[in-house]
């Protein structure tokens, strides 16, 4: 009897435990939500709002040309997955598939740069961005945001196309296939869901890229989404307009946790496959 | 299939043209940049006309070694480093332990970890900056109305606190990701180990000891040594949350403001040159432990 009664308190605290890890992981993006639609004379009072206003959601898109720096978001992040993606998928194909003498050392050189802090290379981007003509434009941010994705990319495609079947690839080859060909008609359908996945990950980093963002682009009109929300600013300093920050948090966190919720699967594994990278 | 054949010089030269365009870019995008940078680190560049530049040997890093506001920048870096990947290692091994029991809403609770990873680092430290607001924040409201603190303290102003906010914000949307490489790491042990345990008579801890934590110990520490780089370099959490202020900035926080506010590209560069050094020989470290991986792939192909 007194052995059910202390699993159950077991359980009990157990239970109380996991609750509070959930409410630790989740509340401050719900209080984001919560206080984004509190009118603006509650934000420091009650938990619940007694009333519901989109105020701040109007505001956000009205102050500021925030609609353009999600656009601006959107337009780097899905260039920068695009030719990372592109460039990746034949060098994972050679680095995952042809043996050749070096391999590992260009893999463990490949990986390094992911390891490259950002400020290391800020001012040589900076002269190479402002000699191409590139400063304060999204094609400068594109160039900027590669050194961060295309490491990644192909550390991650490699694993992928390394784990495909060999018997494919050459049944293929005694057809005369070549590389080019048994990458593109062979391997590329197969890849698509790691492509995908890839490729979500990749969009992940350069939506979240803020340093060059911050450093490479000078008028709101360029900037993106990170810039945008870390530069909002109320009429001074010490009057910052919280509710239009969260209102503009939530907008921008709101598909991507979607996207992760949906996909979690898909790139808990994805992770794992890139050696750690977060 | 036999190395020297026809068909795998054709394969050579195939993955050598597969990968030319992409070391072209990152030749571009890394290496000349990095290249640059150094070089701009030996001399007097200034932003605003980074072209009649000369040589000044290591004037800068003279200059910085006997700066205090690099060296608050460095201590600033290491306690960073030091403390936040330290709490979420302990954390993470804690969250994984709990995920690993199977429970009704296990998936869930999973889903949940996810959510903090997911969010942009920018906007996690615009959520904590509100929850930590002194006047308005719910954490002083809620630390007020049960007693702990009789006045509102502000977490993002006070010296003694605004580094363990910092650290406190990186725990919370670091440690959900530690714990899932944990996590996976659990689920590759064998129950039979467990089974063995229970028969010795370990307990619950004994067994955590002396079988869960040596046998995850060699992903952990690759764990540890990803996410002790990444810190070292952390910026975007500390910019948004306290500025540049001397007294919360890191190693990059304190390089880019010489570079971009005080246009001293020469100085700037060089604070980047010594962070980028201190990061090479840790990866160096971690190459090192890694290369049982790297070697491992001589079987594919």
């Amino acid at each position: 009897m007194r052995r059910r009664s202390r699993a159950a308190l077991g359980r009990a605290l157990f239970g109380l435990l996991v609750a509070a890890l959930v409410l630790y992981t989740v509340f401050p993006f719900a209080w984001a939500i919560l206080s984004s639609i509190k009118p603006g004379d509650q934000l420091g009072g009650p938990l619940l709002p007694s009333s519901v206003t989109f105020d701040n959601y109007a505001a956000v898109f009205r102050e500021a040309p925030f609609a353009r720096n999600i656009l601006n978001s959107v337009i780097v992040s899905g260039a920068v997955v695009a030719l990372s993606l592109i460039l990746a998928l034949p060098a994972a194909y050679a680095l995952g598939r042809v043996r050749f003498r070096g391999r590992g050392f260009l893999l463990a050189g490949i990986l390094s740069v992911s390891m490259f802090p950002q400020v290391a290379v800020l001012s040589g981007l900076f002269e190479l961005i402002r000699t191409l003509g590139l400063y304060n434009t999204l094609a400068g941010l594109v160039l900027a945001t590669m050194i961060l994705t295309l490491p990644f990319t192909v550390w991650v495609m490699t694993g992928f196309l390394r784990a495909m079947p060999r018997e494919l690839e050459e049944a293929a080859m005694l057809d005369g296939a070549t590389p080019f060909v048994v990458l593109t008609r062979v391997y590329l359908p197969l890849l698509m869901p790691a492509l995908a996945t890839t490729g979500v990950l990749a969009f992940m980093i350069a939506w979240n890229e803020f340093l060059f963002a911050l450093t490479f682009t000078l008028t709101d009109e360029q900037r993106t989404v990170p810039v945008a929300i870390a530069l909002i600013s109320g009429a001074s300093r010490f009057e910052l307009p919280w509710g239009r920050i969260m209102a503009a948090s939530v907008i921008v966190t709101l598909p991507l946790v979607a996207l992760v919720l949906v996909l979690q699967r898909r790139i808990v594994a994805g992770l794992m496959a890139g050696a750690l990278k977060g | 299939m036999v190395a020297g054949s026809a068909v795998a010089r054709e394969r050579r030269r195939a993955a050598a043209v597969f990968l030319a365009p992409l070391l072209g870019a990152l030749a571009l995008v890394a290496l000349w940049p990095l290249a640059r940078t150094i070089w701009f680190s030996f001399t007097d560049a200034r932003l605003d006309d980074l072209e009649p530049a000369s040589f000044v040997g290591f004037e800068n890093y003279a200059f910085l070694v006997t700066d205090p506001d690099w060296w608050r920048a460095v201590s600033n870096t290491v306690v960073f480093t030091v403390a936040s990947v330290a709490i979420e290692t302990v954390l993470g091994i804690v969250i994984a332990l709990v995920l690993n029991v199977r429970m009704r809403g296990r998936g869930l609770m999973r889903a949940a970890m996810l959510i903090p990873w997911a969010i942009p680092t920018v906007v996690s430290a615009q959520l904590w900056a509100w929850m930590l607001h002194d006047q308005l924040g719910v954490i002083n409201a809620g630390l007020l109305s049960l007693g702990i603190i009789g006045a509102p303290i502000a977490w993002t102003a006070e010296p003694g606190l605004v580094l363990g906010a910092i650290i406190a914000v990186d725990v919370w949307k670091a440690t959900p990701f530690m714990a899932l490489l944990v996590l996976a790491a659990l689920q590759m042990l064998p129950g039979e180990l467990y089974e063995a345990a229970e028969v010795d008579g370990l307990g619950p801890v004994g067994a955590f000891w002396r079988i869960t934590l040596p046998l995850i110990w060699p992903a952990l520490l690759v764990a540890i040594l990803f996410r002790s780089l990444d810190a070292l370099r952390v910026f975007d959490l500390i910019y948004v949350l306290a500025g540049s202020g001397r007294a919360t900035a890191s190693m990059s926080v304190y390089a880019r403001e010489q570079l971009v506010d005080f246009q001293d590209v020469g100085m700037g560069s060089a604070a980047s040159t010594l962070l980028f050094l201190t990061i090479a020989v840790l990866a160096a470290a971690l190459l090192t432990l890694g290369r049982v991986s790297l070697a491992g792939d001589e079987e594919a192909g």
